[in-house]
């Protein structure tokens, strides 16, 4: 059960000062395993260095010390065996939704009919037939999300990296995008590392919550979530998830008077 | 009244836009065929339209107009062929940028009226000096323009193809080439619209075709018709190759109307 996918080792963040000004910790020496098909959800106050965590596994920003490894290799750079889903809608706007989906399959060189059957498949799953060829702006921010996580599932990746990826939804559409995904989590089984500053979201979603403390961010706790799946919404009003969650509150509550300075 | 930025309806649009040309007309004739501006000074549009008649009947100036559209299209096209990729590459490249941006900043300033001269000299009174006005004209401001346009594109949208597994060059092809292509149009569209005066100035000088020659002519005959009529010309051609330009860009790029 121990089989871990990904490593971060010590993997710290300064930016450095702006205008002279002192340099920035984002993020303290932090150390995290992930298992092969786990769903680890991690929960922060803002500004806690959390996406800046997420970004450096991504490839996407470099840690001023520590590495990560993803199955044993050392992370340099962005490339597609992490897939993302960011909180801004980010599908390329002069593609169609079948063409954002297929965009990642397309720059690995795959042919057009394997492409094709790749991304019917990944539309029937986030549920989006019937709109293969509208263009982004023709889709609410839900079904563009939709499309997002589509398009980092069809290149197939061995850890799905989601950046507060619901967080500019309204409610509604945020508990149903969160069940959608948990679904293809049962299903497929995939690595999954998700951001959240939402509580409620991150006890439904994952099997391991990661608690980050205001900035400079470090690791405060590692709540593991024993509810059983499928998990169903009505999961969110049982005793277990309520203690949990209060059990959560309390540890952000801290946090997030302290980035507030309230302290 | 309308309010701010209230939206006007399609019809009233038209009829709007339509009715200034007609006060337009309407003061001009009043002013010339009412006797309040001398005749030498300003022709009135009746004896425009005449004097037009009898240049494109009898003077052959549909041949003009020919020539000069080809010299503002030769000229801007092998411009934009050069300074577009230029341009894209200055915009993705920071040290490609910091290296071109300050002498073609310093190069736009140049004006291209103020090479005719030294051009002649260098190329001859041939169409290449012609053309070479225009590419002087247009050349720096499409590299200045479109370098700009590319280094704004979403920094997120350039991260979420690199997650995707996008090369460098595939991020300058498939996401900052196509994610530019609209503003690219309308910056070339920009440009051929001041191509059509520097065209103008190289045919007042050493020319022996073209609209700005027929004007030149036209002033030593006080034929202020003439000279109005070639004016005119430049506008409406300007106002069809505009036209053409939104229709191309809509057609083109219908993601950006969805």
């Amino acid at each position: 059960m121990t089989d871990t996918i990904l490593s971060i080792e010590s993997v710290s963040r300064v930016f450095p000062g702006v205008r002279g000004g002192a340099p920035i910790r984002a993020l303290e020496p932090t150390s995290l395993n992930v298992a092969r098909n786990d769903f680890i959800t991690i929960l922060g106050p803002s500004g806690c260095g959390k996406s800046t965590l997420l970004r450096i596994v991504a490839g996407l920003d470099r840690p001023s010390a520590g590495r990560v490894l993803l199955e044993g290799r050392e992370i340099t750079g962005p490339g597609a065996d992490r897939g993302m889903v960011f909180q801004s809608y980010t599908l390329f706007p002069w593609l169609t939704i079948a063409e954002n989906i297929a965009y990642g399959l397309r720059e690995k060189g795959i042919p057009k009919s394997e492409r094709q059957d790749i991304v019917a498949s990944y539309t029937e799953k986030v549920g989006l037939r019937g709109f293969e060829n509208h263009y982004p702006k023709q889709l609410s921010g839900g079904m563009q999300q939709r499309t997002a996580i589509a398009r980092a599932l069809a290149n197939d990746p061995a850890i799905l990296l989601l950046d507060e990826p619901f967080g500019a939804l309204d409610n509604q559409t945020r508990a149903l995008m969160q069940e959608l995904l948990l679904g293809i989590w049962e299903r497929e089984r995939k690595t999954v590392l998700f951001v959240t500053h939402d509580i409620e979201e991150a006890i439904f979603l994952a099997s391991r919550v990661v608690v980050m403390t205001a900035r400079p961010g470090r690791i405060k706790a590692d709540i593991p979530v024993d509810l059983p799946h499928p998990r169903h919404y009505r999961m969110k009003t049982s005793p277990e998830f309520s203690n949990l969650k209060a059990q959560l509150t309390e540890e952000i509550r801290a946090e997030a008077l302290q980035a507030d300075g309230v302290y | 009244m309308p309010r701010p930025l209230e939206p006007v309806g399609q019809g009233t649009r038209i009829v709007l836009g339509v009715s200034f040309f007609v006060i337009f007309v309407v003061a001009w004739a009043v002013a010339t065929l009412g006797g309040f501006v001398s005749r030498t000074f300003l022709a009135d549009p009746i004896t425009m339209m005449q004097d037009g008649w009898l240049l494109l009947t009898r003077f052959g100036f549909a041949a003009d107009i020919a020539v000069t559209v080809w010299r503002v299209v030769g000229g801007f096209i092998m411009a934009a062929v050069i300074a577009v990729p230029i341009g894209l590459m200055m915009g993705a490249y920071k040290p490609f940028e910091a290296f071109l941006e300050p002498f073609v900043s310093f190069a736009r300033y140049l004006p291209a009226s103020a090479f005719v001269p030294l051009l002649i000299l260098w190329a001859g009174i041939g169409e290449f000096q012609k053309l070479l006005v225009i590419f002087i004209g247009s050349f720096f401001q499409i590299i200045l323009m479109i370098a700009v346009a590319v280094g704004n594109t979403r920094r997120d949208l350039v991260e979420a193809a690199y997650t995707l597994g996008s090369t460098d060059m595939g991020i300058v092809k498939r996401v900052l080439l196509p994610a530019n292509a609209p503003e690219i149009a309308e910056i070339l569209r920009l440009v051929l619209g001041w191509a059509w005066t520097y065209v103008i100035v190289a045919e007042l000088i050493g020319s022996s075709s073209g609209i700005g020659h027929m004007i030149i002519d036209s002033q030593a005959l006080m034929a202020t018709g003439q000279m109005i009529f070639g004016i005119i010309v430049i506008g409406v051609i300007g106002l069809i190759s505009d036209f053409l330009f939104k229709g191309l860009n809509r057609a083109l790029f219908p993601w950006r109307l969805a």
